[in-house]
This record gives C-alpha cells, sequence and structure tokens, in this order.
C-alpha cells in the first residue's frame, strides 16, 4: 500500500505487477475503522460506489493510514484537486476544451434558419453568473430586452435555445421560474422573446418541472410561473419531478439494497420499491417525452424551467434531445449535449457531485442529478440498443469521471467558475481523452445502426429496470456478460472482415476480367 | 359479430373496430377498413377465462384472459350477441373430450412418413445411452412394463442393478410409495445420479424395508460416496402435515447413509395464486374498465412504478422461482462437486421434483442447453415421468384446483439462466416462449394427456403431430447468435449466483407482456445479431467463389498465350461465371441486401409510432405515456420472423386453412 498525494495505490507482491489497484483520493466517499486485537481494517467506499476493505497489521499504523487518506480525500480547494496535477500519458489530438463551442453550434443551427442569433450579452457573466458567454436567443430580442427579461426569471436566466427541430422548426426553450411574486408582476419583453418563437397561431406548452402546488408556493418567496392572461398563446404543463434531497436519499436507500447480502427476494424487492429510485427514473423519461411529443407531434414550441432552471430543467431537454436528435445519439453529439446542456448551462457539478451515496454530510446541494439522467439514457439505450453509437461503458465513464476524475472538466459548478479557475490552462479536458481512437474504440456500441427517426422509449414499469452496470458493478460477476459483449463484437467484426475481403476480391476480379477483355480486343 | 371493438390493453383510446368470427377451432377477430386486414387469431385452448362486464351505454364488455398472457378485450354493440359469443365460447374454452382438441383436427400437410419421423426427433433411449446408461451399475427395468407397478411412469426406467424386481415391487406398493425412485440423470465422469420419486408413505413410525434397501441400491451404484441426499422439495411444515396423514418423508433413523434436506417450494396452490396475483399487478386490470369503455371518461392513470414493484413483491412469483432455481443449484453441485447421489421428490413426484431434477441437469449438463437437448430434457422430466399436463394446464375441463402454472415456472428459470450466462444457451426466448404457448394450445399431441399410458391408450403418435419437429424444422428462429459449441459457457457445470445483489432476479416482460406490443421496443439485438450472422455466411460462400474464380481466371491468364484456341475455351467458361454471378449476388444486389435490414434492423420502425396527444389530454396535465408508445412496425417485424411466417401467434401458421373454419358469426 502506497499513498502519493493523489492515489492510493495498492499492488500485490507479485513479480508481473497484475494486480495493481489505483485510486484517486477524490473517489473516497467515506471510510471507516475497525480494531479486532491489534489487526486494523479500514473500509474505504468509493464514489463510483466500489467498496474497498484494507487489513492492516498495527493500530498505529493503520490510524496514520486512514487519518491520512482522510485528510487526503477532503480536500477544500478545487486547485489542489488532481486535475491541476495531472500530466497526460498521451498526446493530444485535439483540445477538448474547444471541440465543442456554440459558435459552432450556431453555425449548423444558421444553415437552416435564420430566425435565431448568438447574443454576447453575457460577455462578462454581468447578466447570468450561471449561464455562459454566449447564448442562442430569437433573433428579434435585442440585448437590451434580454437584460431586461433576465431581471425578471430567478438567477437572471432568461429564456435560451436549448434545441431546435429541423424537421418542422419548433424550438424547445429553457429558464428559470418567473419572479411573479404575490402580485403578478409581469415583464412585456419576456412574453415577447418567447412569443418570438412560436409561428403564428400556433401554441406553445410550458412544461414545469414543479407540482402546481409547489410553483404556486414559490409566489411567495418571490418566484412564480406564467399565468395565462400575460402568456395566452402558451398552455402550462406541470410535470413534478423530484429534486435534492430527496434523490440523495433515494440514491442512497437505493446503494444500501444493492450492497445487501441477504438472499431474501422480498426484502430485496421491497428495499428496491422503498428507495423510489426507479419512480424517479419513471417521471423523469415521462416528462422528456411529454417535451419531445409537443415539440415532434404537436408541432408546438416548448419552454421548460423548474425553478433554478439548472436540474430537472436540463434533465429534461437533455432527454428530449436524445429522444429527437439522432445526433445526440452519436459519441460526439452526446459529448456535445454535454457540454451544452449541462456544462455550458450552469449545472452546478461540483456541488452536486461533492459525495456520492456513501457519504454522511447530508449537504443540502448533493443530489445525483446527473447520475439519474445518464440512467435515463441507459433506459432508453437498452430499449433502442442500435441506435446509440456509444455503449454503456460510455455512460459509466462519465459517472465516473462527474464524481472523480484526472480531468478538469467537470470542476467548477458553471462556465464562469471555470474560467475564473482558469480550468481550460491549467488542466485537462477529459474530451482531449475519451476522443483519442484508442479510447473510442472502447465506448463503441458494435450493433450501431444509424437511425434518423424519433425514438420513443416506453416507459411501463415493466420496461424499466435496474441499472446494472452501475449498481450491481461491484457486486454481480461479470465475466459472462463480458463474453456475451465479446461475442457481440467479434460476430460484428467478422462480418466486417469478410465484407471488406469480398469487396476486394470482387475489384481485383473486375480488374483482371477488364485486362483479360482487353487482351482479347488486342 | 360486427361492429366489435377491441380495447388496446395500454391505452384507453386506443380502440379497433371489426368484425368477431368464432370457428371450431379458434376466435378471430378481424379489423374493418385497414388494407392489410389486420387479424387477431385465438385459439379456443388458449382462453382460460372470459368475463361478461355491465352492459354500457356503448355495448357490452366481454373480457377474455389467455393462458398465453393475452387479455383481449372487446365491446359487443349488442347484449344479445355478447351473451351468445359469451357461451359458446364457455362451452368452446371448455372441450370435455380429448378428441375435441385442435391437435386430432390440426393437419400441417405433412405425410405418414413425415409425421413418425417427427416423433422420432426425441428418442429417450437413445438419451439414456448418451448419459451412458445401462452400465455396471444401472439398468433397465421392466417391472413397469404393462403400467403394473406405477401407472405414471413410463414403461422403461433406470434403476440400480442391485435393486431386484422385488425391491422396487415392494418400494412401490401402498403403503409405501406410489412413485418408486427411478433413475433420472447419470453423470458419466464421477457415477453420481439423480433420482426421483414420490414421498415415503412411512407416517411417523412405519418401516418398510425394500425402501430402505432401494435406497442403499442407489448408494452403492454410486462406489465414490458413503452416502446420498434425500432431498424433499416441500417446506418443512407441509412435509409433516403429511407425515401425520400416513405419508411423510424418509427417517434418519431408519435410512443408513442419508443425508435428508428440505428446500421449501411452495406447493401448486400456493403457486397458482401467486401467478395470479402477479398478473394482476402486471398492467392492473381493476383499471376501471367501466371508464375505459365510456370514451367521455379521460382521467386514466398509468401504473405507477411503486405499485408495480410492489405487486410484484406481493405476488411472491420471483421468491417462488428463486427457490425452485437454488434447489436445482444444490442437487447441481451435490452431484458435480461432492460427487454425491440425490434423491428428489416432492409429494406426488410430478411437480416440484420435475422442475428441480431438469433445472439441475440443465445446470449439469451443456448438452440440454442446446435446442435438441432442451427438447430431450422436457421429455425426459416431465412428458415419459408423467407430469399431469392435461390437469395441470386445464386443456379439458377439469377441476381448476389442478391448475398450476408448473413447468411455466421450469422455464422461467431457464430465462433467468440465460440472462445470467448469455453464451451457454443454444436457443433463445423465443424457442422458450413457443414452448410454453404450445403447451396450452394443444396443437400439436405431445403434451395431451396426464401419463405416457393415457398417451398409448389414445395413440397420440399415430393421430397427431409432434411439436418438436415442427420447431426442429425452424430451428433458425430460435438461435441464439451467442452461443458457441465451443464457448467456455457452453462447457461444463453453470454455476449461477443466488443472492440478489449478484444476480438480478428480473421480471419476464418480455413472456407476460408480450402480447402488449407497446412495452416491447423493435426487433431484438439477438434478431439482429441473428440476421448479421446470416449475411456472414452468404459472405464466406461468396468469399469461396470469388476466390475460386480468381484463381481459375489467373491459371488461364498465365497459360493465354501458349495456345490460341484455349482462348476461346475459357472466354466461353467466362460467360459461364458471369451468368453464375449474376445468379449468385450481383455487387449491387448485395450492398442493396446491407441495405435491406431494415426490417431486421433495431434502429427501425419508430417513425409511425406516435405517441397521441391530445389537447384534452394535456389539459388533464397527465397524459400516461407509457400507455400510448406503440411501436408497431417493429413488432410487426418481429412477427415476419416467427415460425409461421404469419402473425405475431405461433398458432396462427396452423389455423388459416380457411377450409376448415366453420364462420358462426351472427
Amino acid at each position: 500500500l502506497c499513498l502519493t498525494g493523489h492515489h492510493l495505490i495498492f499492488s500485490s507482491r507479485r513479480q508481473d505487477n497484475a494486480e495493481e489497484l489505483w485510486l484517486l483520493h477524490s473517489n473516497i466517499d467515506s471510510i471507516d475503522k475497525r480494531f479486532v486485537g491489534s489487526l486494523g481494517t479500514i473500509i474505504i467506499k468509493c464514489k463510483d460506489l466500489r467498496i474497498i476493505q484494507l487489513d492492516i497489521p498495527g493500530m498505529e499504523e493503520c490510524l496514520n493510514i486512514a487519518s491520512s487518506i482522510e485528510a487526503l480525500s477532503t480536500l477544500d480547494s478545487v486547485t489542489l484537486m488532481y486535475p491541476f496535477f495531472y500530466r497526460p500519458m498521451f498526446e493530444v489530438l485535439e483540445d477538448g476544451w474547444s471541440s465543442f463551442l456554440l459558435e459552432q453550434e450556431f453555425e449548423l443551427l444558421s444553415s437552416v434558419t435564420n430566425e435565431w442569433r448568438l447574443s454576447c450579452v453575457n460577455k462578462e457573466f454581468s447578466v447570468c453568473p450561471s449561464y455562459p458567454p454566449v447564448v442562442i436567443v430569437p433573433k428579434s430580442v435585442d440585448d437590451d430586452a434580454l437584460r431586461k427579461v433576465a431581471l425578471f426569471r430567478h438567477g437572471g436566466r432568461f429564456p435560451v435555445l436549448s434545441y431546435y427541430h429541423k424537421k418542422n422548426g419548433m424550438a424547445m426553450l429553457r429558464s428559470s421560474q418567473p419572479l411573479t411574486g404575490t402580485n403578478g408582476r409581469r415583464c412585456k419583453e419576456d412574453e415577447k422573446l418567447v412569443n418570438a418563437t412560436l409561428r403564428s397561431g400556433r401554441r406553445g406548452f410550458v412544461i414545469d418541472t414543479r407540482p402546481l402546488a409547489v410553483a404556486q408556493q414559490a409566489r411567495a418567496k418571490g418566484g412564480g410561473f406564467e399565468q395565462e392572461v400575460h402568456y395566452p398563446q402558451w398552455r402550462r404543463i406541470h410535470k413534478y419531478i423530484e429534486r435534492f434531497n430527496i434523490l440523495q436519499e433515494s440514491f442512497i436507500k437505493l446503494v444500501e439494497a444493492c450492497n445487501d447480502q441477504s438472499h431474501n427476494m422480498d426484502r430485496w424487492l421491497s428495499k428496491l420499491e422503498a428507495s423510489n429510485w426507479l419512480t424517479h427514473i419513471k417521471e423523469l423519461l415521462t416528462a422528456a417525452c411529454l417535451a419531445a411529443q409537443c415539440i415532434d407531434r404537436e408541432g408546438a414550441s416548448v419552454l421548460v424551467h423548474g425553478s433554478e432552471g439548472t436540474d430537472s430543467t436540463l434533465q429534461v431537454t437533455s432527454l428530449a434531445q436524445i429522444i429527437l436528435d439522432p445526433r445526440c445519439r452519436t459519441i460526439r453529439g452526446f459529448e456535445a449535449l454535454i457540454v451544452r446542456e449541462w456544462l455550458q448551462a450552469g449545472h452546478p457539478f461540483q456541488q452536486r457531485c461533492a459525495q456520492s451515496a456513501y457519504s454522511n454530510s447530508k449537504q443540502k446541494w448533493e443530489a445525483p442529478v446527473f447520475l439519474l439522467f445518464l440512467e435515463c439514457v441507459w433506459q432508453i439505450h437498452r430499449q433502442f440498443p442500435c441506435s446509440f453509437e456509444f455503449n454503456e461503458q460510455f455512460l459509466i465513464m462519465l459517472f465516473e469521471h462527474a464524481y472523480a476524475s484526472q480531468f478538469g472538466t467537470f470542476l467548477g459548478n458553471n462556465e464562469n467558475e471555470r474560467a475564473k479557475l482558469k480550468l481550460p490552462q491549467k488542466t485537462m479536458s477529459l474530451w482531449s481523452w475519451v476522443n483519442r481512437p484508442e479510447e473510442l474504440s472502447r465506448f463503441q456500441n458494435p450493433l450501431y445502426e444509424a437511425n434518423s427517426l424519433v425514438i420513443w422509449p416506453s416507459v411501463a414499469p415493466q420496461s424499466l429496470q435496474l441499472w446494472e452496470g452501475v449498481f450491481l458493478r461491484w457486486n454481480r460477476p461479470s465475466r459472462f456478460l463480458e463474453e456475451a459483449e465479446e461475442e457481440r463484437i467479434n460476430i460484428i467484426k467478422y462480418n466486417k472482415e469478410l465484407q471488406a475481403r469480398v469487396n476486394a476480391l470482387r475489384r481485383r476480379l473486375a480488374e483482371l476480367e477488364a485486362e483479360d477483355e482487353d487482351e482479347e480486343v488486342q | 359479430v360486427e361492429n366489435v371493438r377491441l380495447l388496446d390493453r395500454l391505452s384507453s383510446r386506443r380502440a379497433v373496430v371489426g368484425t368477431l368470427y368464432l370457428t371450431a377451432t379458434h376466435v378471430i377477430f378481424v379489423e374493418n377498413g385497414s388494407e392489410t386486414r389486420k387479424e387477431t387469431w385465438v385459439l379456443h385452448s388458449q382462453i382460460s377465462s372470459i368475463e361478461k362486464q355491465a352492459t354500457t351505454a356503448t355495448g357490452c364488455p366481454l373480457l377474455i384472459r389467455c393462458k398465453n398472457f393475452q387479455v383481449i378485450q372487446l365491446v359487443i354493440p349488442q347484449e344479445r350477441d355478447c351473451h351468445d359469443v359469451y357461451i359458446s365460447l364457455i362451452r368452446l374454452a371448455r372441450p370435455v373430450k380429448y378428441e375435441e382438441l385442435y391437435c386430432f383436427s390440426f393437419n400441417p400437410k405433412l405425410d405418414k412418413e413425415e409425421r413418425e419421423q417427427g416423433w422420432k426427433l426425441v428418442d429417450l433411449n437413445e438419451e439414456y445411452h448418451r448419459m451412458g446408461v445401462p452400465n455396471n451399475y444401472w439398468q433397465i427395468s421392466d417391472v413397469n412394463r404393462d403400467y403394473g407397478v406405477c401407472d405414471s411412469y413410463p414403461t422403461e426406467v433406470y434403476v440400480p442393478k442391485s435393486a431386484t424386481a422385488h425391491i422396487i415391487v415392494g418400494s412401490s406398493k401402498p403403503p409405501r410409495r406410489r412413485r418408486f425412485p427411478a433413475l433420472s440423470y447419470y453423470c458419466k465422469g464421477n457415477n453420481a445420479s439423480i433420482c426421483r420419486s414420490s414421498q415415503p408413505l412411512s407416517g411417523f413410525s412405519a418401516r418398510c424395508l425394500e425402501d430402505e434397501q432401494m435406497l442403499q441400491a442407489i448408494r452403492k451404484a454410486n462406489p465414490g460416496s458413503d452416502f446420498i441426499y434425500v432431498v424433499d422439495t416441500r417446506p418443512k411444515l407441509n412435509a409433516m402435515a403429511n407425515r401425520a396423514a400416513g405419508k411423510g418423508y424418509e427417517n434418519e433413523d431408519n435410512y443408513s447413509n442419508i443425508k435428508f434436506q428440505f428446500i421449501g417450494i411452495e406447493n401448486i396452490h400456493v403457486m397458482r395464486n401467486s401467478l395470479q396475483k402477479m398478473l394482476e399487478g402486471n398492467i392492473p386490470l381493476n383499471w376501471k374498465l367501466e371508464k375505459r369503455i365510456d370514451p367521455s371518461v379521460k382521467e386514466l392513470k398509468s401504473p405507477s412504478m411503486s405499485d408495480f414493484l410492489w405487486g410484484l413483491e406481493n405476488s411472491g412469483w420471483l421468491k417462488h422461482i428463486k427457490a425452485i432455481m437454488d434447489a436445482g443449484i444444490f442437487i447441481a453441485k451435490a452431484v458435480a462437486e461432492e460427487g454425491v447421489s440425490v434423491l428428489v421428490h416432492c409429494s406426488d413426484g410430478w411437480d416440484r421434483t420435475a422442475q428441480v431434477c431438469s433445472v439441475a441437469s440443465l445446470l449439469l449438463d451443456p448438452y440440454y442447453r442446446t435446442m435438441k437437448g432442451f427438447m430431450v430434457l422436457i421429455e425426459k422430466d416431465w412428458v415419459s415421468f408423467g407430469h399431469k399436463f392435461n390437469h395441470r394446464y386445464g386443456n379439458l375441463d377439469g377441476d381448476p384446483k389442478e391448475i398450476s402454472p408448473v413447468i411455466d415456472q421450469f422455464i422461467e428459470c431457464v430465462w433467468q439462466l440465460m440472462e445470467q450466462f448469455p453464451c451457454a444457451f443454444e436457443f433463445n426466448e423465443r424457442f422458450l416462449i413457443h414452448i410454453q404457448h404450445h403447451i396450452y394450445s394443444c396443437q400439436f399431441g405431445n403434451f395431451l394427456c396426464n401419463s405416457q399410458k393415457e398417451r398409448r391408450e389414445l395413440k397420440i403418435k399415430e393421430r397427431t403431430y409432434s411439436l418438436w419437429a415442427h420447431l426442429w424444422k425452424n430451428r433458425a428462429d430460435y438461435l441464439n447468435p451467442l452461443f458457441r459449441p465451443d464457448h467456455s459457457q457452453s462447457q461444463g457445470t453453470l454455476h449461477p449466483q443466488i443472492a440478489p445483489c449478484n444476480f438480478l432476479y428480473k421480471f419476464w416482460s418480455g413472456m407476460y407482456n408480450r402480447f402488449e406490443k407497446g412495452l416491447h421496443p423493435p426487433p431484438s439485438v439477438t434478431d439482429y445479431l441473428m440476421a448479421v450472422k446470416e449475411e456472414t455466411q452468404q459472405l464466406e460462400e461468396e468469399l469461396e467463389v470469388l476466390q475460386e474464380r480468381l484463381a481459375n481466371l489467373q491459371k488461364s491468364q498465365s497459360g493465354n498465350n501458349k495456345v490460341k484456341s484455349k482462348q476461346q475455351d475459357q472466354s466461353k467458361q467466362f460467360g459461364l461465371y458471369t451468368s453464375n454471378n449474376s445468379l449468385a449476388n450481383t455487387p449491387q444486389e448485395y450492398s442493396n441486401d446491407l441495405k435491406s435490414f431494415p426490417s431486421r434492423s433495431p434502429s427501425q420502425g419508430d417513425e409511425d409510432s406516435a405517441l397521441i396527444l391530445t389537447q384534452d389530454n394535456l389539459k388533464s396535465s397527465d397524459p400516461d405515456l407509457s400507455a400510448n408508445s406503440d411501436q408497431e412496425s417493429g413488432v410487426e417485424d418481429l412477427s415476419c420472423r416467427s415460425p409461421s411466417g404469419g402473425g405475431c401467434l405461433p398458432s396462427e401458421d396452423s389455423g388459416k386453412d380457411s377450409d376448415e373454419a366453420v364462420f358462426l358469426a351472427g
């Protein structure tokens, strides 16, 4: 066992070093000590849900090690984190920090429509601290209006374009709640902004991720919702999505159930049910399907928001895009989606992913919001196993890196903080690593066949399953499943090889035949 | 009956209007209007219950539940018609004579020889030889030649060599066992065996010397071990209750060298109720049917996740599946790892014993994980040893208390194992589903009656066809693409995980919801991979042809300059080749071929699967999305590849001979 500044390294004394464990300190969620006589035991519970037990002879040594690990795994300054010290052992082919710029996104958009523009109103993060410097807004709304709208929306998060549905020109916007307060304040510019996204004579839908009662209560605290009188062209739908500590508790309960070694089936099922985790999955997927349905089937524009617009809102908008947009089901497209709808959109990763299911800290800002999103993607992936370019491992990798990583991508809570920390200059981007061909090959789905259609998942309880790949990852024996995956890859690979060989032979044959004919002519 | 509405089980707003026909063998619903004439065929023998509900403004609702888990909800405009249909169906769904069953009228247009060949496909004699018996320890006994000793056993049973006829008869005559211990599986490698019997009729004190000798004989047949396990698959409490009734279990004091083991698998009544509860919890039918029929009522909540999980837990179904699996794992371990022989029994030795013996065999012997081997396994442990198919699956009208999903549970155990060992089985999920279907369909003679004796008396083999031949003929549909005979998972004993946290026992949606098409998005990975494999095979063949052609061409070109006349020959040859080639595959066609996977490509078939979203729906702000998502085209794709080539029901290949259909429609 060896402790370095950022890693816990355990290596068996075998010559070949076959078994070596490298664990990032930042991956450690909690640590327990136990003593039996002079034999000390340290149980390390990780954020990726793994549990490691170390038996250390000698009480004093054990205590020393435990306190070192504890200190090293709870650094309070971001700048001491590993990403600031990590030096990559690979050659950077493409800097991930600039792989997914909103400007490129806008270029694509402007090739199909000219109704939108890039606004730099937030260049200094002055209008909205949690927004990126540039955003896409309706062309007809100028920056002054945006500034006014920002004052009317919680945290300055005015409605911006999240997704444009090329098929019918409908748009999905996201924002935070309007600050109507108890006296029904209104903002003409806000109304104008959202109405600018509507086709004449058509309605739009506001999907509020809070139940009506909660939205009404929010008015007492200065928040609120779009009232029919002021937004006559919009229909409001309340689609409740659970948040914060409820989610975190659910997560903790589920992980506890998954670590229960009992053989009792009833106990397992009742714990699974009591955790409510799958209920949250179902609710979230349903809300996302609804948003997608409004856009694709009803031909309506959609505005999604909850209270702050940094959690459930992003879950809904990003999942709806997975359903609607085939591009988001490619590796690159999915990465772009994460950057656009999560990182740039200001999901506070550092707060939400500070601790995982084993921690006792119970801070109210910790919540597995991103994990829930990834699991929903997995549920859709499971139902459409050939429509995604990436595989389950890709999603698991993102889960791991959101909680503990050598890369700077998921540090900070928004672009503003990332800029202050100078992350792009001082740390390596996850995408620089992932998008190298060597790594990519691990994350490719062998069954992928581009599917240009909208995919409608089933959200019936029978269709949803526990994500074993994450929750039973360290308990279930994975050999047989891995073998099956290998088999799948081999079948496809062999098929492709044969295709290539047959084509090569055909060409060769055609050449020879042509030569032959030439000779004959001569 | 015309203008009948067929309701979609998942969605209140989706109903199709059509005409209902009743024939001698099927209920047929034909949709109006649609160009494809979508039809739903249901065999009478699949109907498990018919329920007539209170008449509403729009008509009279009729609910038909099927044994293959299809649920059909019809609304018939006229009360009188509905009543007639109801009465006719009750009669048709409950035949009283075997001769009324479908298999006696079903004719797949095979001649006599083909029929006989079909029945010979699965040969148990061959199977026992494969296991390695008879040998020095085991022999065929003819004590049951005329079903004289046990009428639910086959005529030929394997017993230890040292068990004389006197011992066998002694151990099987009342007041001892009705079904004497007989060989179920023999492990060639270490001589350990699995034997099966019914419970001993020992009561509290009675001893039976012959029975004790019988068990000694089983032990001696395995010289490597000095004891045998006796596994009683019942919960201990049940076994003790039986003891008070003069039956019971082996007393370890009287039987030397046995180790006794209880494994608590519940009885058929508990299992029947459990299945019923699970199906109710699955998609709650108590979802207020009246509301669904009256279109003015829009309030319809989709079933919640916790209701579903709670229902699953409350039904105890997965717990029972796990109990059966655990018993099988215990026995497989005893045989493979300890080399100890096992005697398995429950009360009668034809339900739980059959489940447990077959699960254990499946774990022990890779042969049973092949398609042919699985047929043999069912034939051996279920059909030949007198599992009461007729009573358990209600083929003839009988005591409803005898009905129980015993073999369904075994089939589900196999599926759970397939989930855990994806490469270990030669067959796929569809194979299991179709076997389950035909256990109830009575389309083939295999599962008729309660014993071999009854089947012989009915002359089943002369009068009906064998399912195994039918499945074998269509085996391409049932292959697991991940299976390779040389794969490590296809070798040796399987060691499944038992704790839920190590392996998830799942709800088998593919079986219990297989008619809820919306729940099963597009064609499965299995089908996709099979298509790829098929294409790979074609490519291999083409590669060979191409290589040969290339070689020929090069050879002739090098010899080109020598003889002039040869050149002409060769050009002739060349012409021949091109025509050959165009027959086989031209490059253009080929790439089309690649692209023409859409029907199999899992990524297709969603465009029309719209979620219907009405304004009303949005108003209620709780649209039941789950109810509407429907990947119809995807499902249809699947059905194209069902063995029938027709619809999604395996039964459909048969009934469509319209000449035999009698239309009773009013």
